[in-house]
């Protein structure tokens, strides 16, 4: 087993507001191997974007991390400076976001973006820099990089766009990468292709990934293992094959049931009922309880750990046999 | 060349008796274009010599929908569906071609002949965070309908009736007294459906209607859809751009690329034997559950500009299967041996 990559423990994230702290993280732990891709699944309000944020040290104020730690190759990162946090945020940690768009900035070229990143980190020239930006542009698959290099983003269209925010992320060679919904604003087609061209790049580099997305289908082919969030925790981390088809929180399994698939036909999906609690009226004991269709006294009561079930690890009460009812785990 | 027949509907074609209202389908677009003007002001043109700039969002769309069915269209940004559907329900003019709802023409929609087709035509929307006036109380949200149309008198028994659509759509009818921003996204598609479902129509568009949801409240609405049509004996053209979404709620499916439908067929055979390279292409990029970690060939190349579509077929600088005829010859929407419509010349010719 070799050291993890990014260790998260007891993260704890706040949000104080005048009407009392709403917590949007509570008690998450996880980690990520090098090279590994983590997929973080989750509806919106999950807490999934948040857990990205907080690692990358971009958590909006008044957000804070209020309890636990992050340690990247074993050097904690969340208490460090904003000026340290910004040397290891893409040296170490690369960051794309949903919206290409947003994420580069419209009044300078690509190039100019790119060799600004890769000088930042690296010891280069700008001659160098620039060699390196249009190699990082042709192998994110930009047709006429030399070219293109010098345009600026309202000239590229959303794919391209995207690939270039990949470029970006890459640029200083970091260990990781935390995808927050990359594929999201794109087409199908376009989408198919953006994925296809992360899980290379990050395979030819060694980068681990934390792929934050709604997707089920995406992270279904492209992440190692998968983190399903509800209601600010972890509900369900394990083998992605085994979550997707073995799952064993039974919101994970209500959540695998509700997604229509091309491959086989059937007259109603399966459903949740109600929500997912807004943060300030997150109920005791499992956050899940009052959706559950399996609920027992216990879940109204205490709050479940995660526990081990099947090669997965589920937060839920039903993994517990000291605390399940013998009918219930039937 | 049997496979080669006039263009044609594949469902049950009928003839178009003037009264024949189980003969006809519900709904026939004949060849509708609708053509935006997005040029530079005027100005801009004479100094800079710009020319017009013409889009053609929908470029001869012609489809039929028969009463109790749902034909689904699909389609990447751009592709001119939500053009469609807003052509269908009269909120665009048409700029060629024509739209018959129950053998009137759509365009009556915006006059006070239209009255009584405004409420058998209704849409949902895809955003239900600017679909509902946020001001108003969801009483009179969906009471508006209503009123509109005169379909009941009295206050007391248009509270009733809110009070029981709202039930329908599985909410409570004290949400009457509530306002649209006290409800979570999956509620408030269930008000549109509710204010939609109000005045009692025979025909639904829905463009997009769970796009915007998470996915267990995208299958709450689905199934709510679902059951709504069961009861109400309604038909629906739902627009999407998810197959998957697609594949559940279709009878038949229209798949669109610039503008066009390039292939028309039923929902079984569409998804098991695609024919037009395109939607083989849609299909192959639908991320699938069952396939851990499979590797895929992503199909190369992007949507082309709509201002500038290319020559022949719309799709022939992404299409594997393209040759010298595709770059200059438009392939028009061709009804196969098995009622499949597909625009394409390989298929026609046997080389797909």
């Amino acid at each position: 087993m070799t050291a993890p990559l990014l260790e998260v423990r007891h993260l704890r994230v706040e949000f104080p507001t005048r009407r009392g702290t709403l917590v949007a993280i509570d008690d998450v732990s996880f980690e990520i191997a090098p090279g590994e891709v983590l997929g973080v699944v989750g509806e919106s309000g999950a807490g999934k974007s948040i857990t990205g944020a907080a690692i990358i040290g971009l958590l909006e104020p008044p957000g804070r991390i209020a309890a636990g730690e992050i340690r990247l190759g074993g050097r904690r990162i969340d208490d460090l400076d904003p000026a340290r946090m910004r040397r290891v945020r893409g040296r170490e940690i690369g960051a794309i976001f949903q919206d290409p768009l947003t994420s580069l900035n419209p009044l300078y070229t690509v190039g100019r973006q790119l060799v600004e990143t890769i000088r930042t980190h690296l010891d280069l020239t700008e001659s160098q820099a620039r060699e390196r930006a249009i190699t990082l542009l042709r192998d994110t698959g930009i047709p006429a990089a030399e070219a293109r290099i010098d345009h600026f983003p309202h000239q590229f269209s959303g794919g391209m766009r995207q690939r270039v925010v990949i470029a970006l992320a890459l640029a200083a060679e970091p260990k990781l990468i935390v995808a927050d919904e990359p594929t999201t604003a794109l087409d199908v087609s376009i989408q198919a292709q953006i994925i296809t061209l992360l899980k290379r790049l990050c395979r030819e580099h060694g980068t681990a990934v934390m792929l934050v997305t709604h997707d089920m289908g995406v992270i279904a082919e492209t992440a190692d293992r998968v983190a399903v969030m509800y209601a600010g925790r972890i509900a369900e981390i394990g083998p992605v094959a085994d979550v997707i088809h073995r799952p064993q929180h039974p919101y994970t399994v209500g959540l695998m049931g509700s997604i229509p698939s091309v491959g086989e036909h059937r007259e109603r999906l399966a459903q949740i009922d109600g929500a997912m609690p807004r943060l300030n009226a997150i109920p005791p004991g499992c956050g899940f309880n009052p959706r559950c269709p399996r609920a027992f006294a216990a879940c109204r009561e205490r709050r479940p750990d995660l526990l081990e079930a099947g090669a997965s690890r589920a937060a839920c009460w039903l993994h517990d046999p000291a605390v399940a009812p013998a009918a219930a785990t039937a | 060349m049997s496979a080669m027949a006039p263009q044609t509907a594949a469902p049950p074609q009928v003839g178009l008796a003037a009264d024949g209202r189980a003969d006809e389908p519900m709904l026939v677009a004949e060849d509708v274009s609708k053509v935006f003007d997005v040029s530079a002001p005027w100005l801009n043109r004479v100094l800079e010599r710009k020319p017009r700039a013409l889009l053609r969002a929908v470029d001869g769309v012609s489809f039929t929908i028969t009463r109790g069915e749902t034909l689904a269209l699909v389609g990447e940004s751009g592709c001119g569906k939500s053009t469609v559907a807003r052509l269908l329900v009269g909120l665009y003019a048409p700029t060629a071609g024509r739209i018959r709802f129950e053998g009137t023409d759509v365009s009556v929609l915006g006059t006070s002949a239209g009255r009584a087709m405004r409420a058998k035509l209704q849409m949902i929307f895809q955003d239900p965070y600017a679909s509902l006036n946020p001001r108003w109380k969801v009483a009179d949200i969906i009471a508006e309908p209503i009123r509109v149309h005169r379909l009941i008198a009295g206050e007391g028994a248009i509270r009733e009736r809110v009070a029981s659509l709202l039930r329908h759509v599985g909410l409570a009818p004290a949400d009457a007294e509530k306002y649209p921003h006290q409800f979570s996204g999956g509620q408030r598609q269930r008000l549109s459906i509710a204010r939609a479902l109000a005045s009692q129509p025979q025909f639904l568009v829905c463009d997009e209607p769970t796009s915007a949801l998470d996915v267990s409240v995208q299958a709450q609405v689905l199934n709510l859809m679902r059951d709504i049509q069961r009861e109400n004996g309604l038909t629906y053209l739902f627009i999407s751009h998810n197959l998957a979404v697609v594949h559940h709620v279709s009878d038949r499916v229209g798949v669109m690329y610039l503008g066009r439908i390039v292939e028309l067929a039923p929902k079984a055979v569409l998804f098991a034997t695609p024919r037009h390279p395109y939607t083989r292409m849609l299909l192959d990029a639908i991320p699938d559950m069952q396939m851990t970690g499979k590797a895929r060939t992503p199909v190369a190349g992007e949507v082309p500009n709509p201002l500038n579509p290319p020559t022949g077929c719309a799709f022939h600088p992404r299409c594997p299967l393209a040759d010298a005829r595709c770059k200059t010859e438009r392939p028009a929407l061709r009804t196969l041996a098995d009622g499949v419509q597909a625009a394409c010349h390989a298929v026609e010719e046997g080389r797909a």
